[in-house]
């Protein structure tokens, strides 16, 4: 890999808009622009924020039966997944960890994926190494930008009436200024929203017809973060890995049915056997009671000292206006209304457990 | 009364033996919306260099080291209540803490305002 890192079709669209770019899994990319990652979190979920994440990796699958294979390496049910519908998933290990999380969508002839931009690199050759006689297409001439709040469909669907027919989870193919997109009524941000795939060469227009609406502003990395945790949502790296399963990060609902009576995926053995026995830690809500954010790393102990977990995504929630956290405990120590310790720079600070999401979800169904 | 700059961008007034310790508009600037500010005690003390704080933004927690040597005589309340308090006025009303200088010979090591102009620059 080249130490340089890459750039997306809209890095000169992020300078000119006063983008503060860093280094993320080898991609230059903005974590704020000038109104701050505290503004363009608010701006969210008050009205719609802009994300470019093209970074992302895009692919898609071709060829015969591709979702019945592709339920070989994820837990998710693919085959019956409708055409425009588009799905939660992770790659599992043989231990029942999780290599990735991704959407997978119906797009008719064919498969569309997104994957962590960080495991582009793993996630291509492990679907071409065991996905038989499908063709793996690793798309690197499309961005994808994500507009996200509750005044994204009125952003969105000014330029493509279509938007405001899809629900969330759907997906679909329609012209914006012109040009063929691929629309889909989903996001990260717990806000209802868009993804939207945009040939690279009509990115900017596009993003800038978008921005062009008084209530879209750009956002960056840092506010993208803070709008996932507030919503609950796992972090691949930190608060998902390859040595947590998805029943111990509190994914059940993302593995149907069908699935679990079946198996037939990576690891099925240990993920069955704690879905029906539960998982020895679970990954909770930690809401610290004093004013210091607990960050990733931060030791979690019971009220008798006793370690029992560490924090893997924690921060500040700018709606919530106070530190929130989530992190892995013993199942026993896991129910809400639980009291904790935790350990920040060498002092107990004392915490709560509650449910894994600090913001009501405005999702569109 | 004298300002002196750090290479960790705190400024420090000295008056006589005691002198005002904070951080500069271009660190609040860089550290971007300011969320909590974890400030040791009076009374506590310490050597340039040594770890006597931590400022946590939204984006990440940033310590704060001693510019100098000395012992702590207030830490400002103000941060407790108001940490954006250091993103609006970092370089008056919130100050840091007020401190007692050990060794007021180390104040030749900072800079003065031009030289911080310039290492920033």
């Amino acid at each position: 890999m080249s130490d340089t890192p890459k750039r997306t079709a809209l890095y000169d669209l992020h300078c000119a808009l006063g983008g503060k770019m860093v280094d993320f899994a080898g991609w230059e990319m903005p974590v704020q622009y000038p109104m701050g990652i505290m503004g363009e979190h608010q701006h969210c979920r008050n009205k719609a924020a802009l994300f470019d994440v093209s970074h992302m990796g895009q692919v898609l699958l071709h060829g015969p039966n591709a979702a019945e294979k592709l339920e070989a390496l994820v837990p998710a049910a693919l085959s019956t997944l409708p055409e425009g519908k588009a799905r939660y998933t992770f790659f599992t290990n043989e231990t029942g960890g999780i290599m990735d999380d991704l959407i997978v969508s119906n797009a008719g002839d064919h498969l569309f994926l997104v994957v962590n931009a960080s495991m582009r690199a793993q996630d291509i050759p492990h679907m071409k190494a065991h996905l038989k006689d499908i063709e793996v297409t690793e798309i690197f001439d499309r961005c994808l930008i994500a507009v996200q709040g509750p005044s994204a469909q009125d952003v969105v669907a000014g330029h493509c009436p279509q938007a405001t027919e899809l629900n969330f989870m759907q997906t679909c193919e329609a012209l914006i200024d012109h040009t063929l997109c691929r629309i889909s009524r989903l996001g990260y941000t717990g806000e209802d929203g868009y993804e939207i795939s945009i040939p690279e060469a009509d990115a900017e227009r596009i993003t800038r017809l978008m921005l062009d609406h008084p209530d879209c502003a750009p956002a960056g990395l840092g506010a993208r973060d803070s709008l996932r945790l507030e919503a609950g949502l796992c972090l691949y790296g930190n608060d998902i890995t390859p040595d947590t399963s998805p029943i111990e990060a509190g994914l059940n609902w993302a593995i149907q049915k069908s699935r679990r009576e079946e198996g037939g995926f990576p690891g099925a053995a240990r993920i069955i056997a704690e879905l029906e026995h539960g998982a020895a830690r679970k990954l909770v809500g930690i809401m610290p009671q004093g004013r210091a954010p607990a960050r990733a790393g931060v030791e979690i102990h019971d009220l008798h000292g006793n370690a029992i977990g560490e924090i893997t995504s924690g921060g500040f929630g700018p709606t919530v206006q106070g530190p929130v956290a989530m992190g892995y405990v013993k199942a026993h120590h896991s129910a809400p209304g639980q009291e904790l310790h935790l350990i920040i720079r060498g002092k107990p600070q004392p915490a709560t457990v509650c449910a894994l999401q600090f913001v009501p979800q405005n999702y569109k169904r | 009364m004298t300002t002196y700059y750090s290479e960790e961008h705190e400024w420090i007034i000295v008056e006589g033996d005691t002198a005002t310790i904070g951080i500069t508009a271009h660190a609040a600037e860089q550290l971007g919306d300011i969320v909590f500010v974890d400030q040791k005690e009076e009374g506590d003390e310490f050597e340039s260099g040594d770890e006597i704080g931590v400022i946590e933004s939204v984006k990440a927690a940033s310590e704060i080291f001693a510019p100098v040597d000395g012992e702590i005589i207030a830490a400002n309340e103000l941060l407790q209540s108001n940490p954006a308090a250091l993103n609006e006025n970092p370089e008056a009303d919130a100050w840091i803490y007020k401190v007692k200088l050990s060794d007021p010979a180390q104040l030749e090591g900072l800079m003065d305002l031009a030289g911080y102009k310039t290492f920033i620059a």
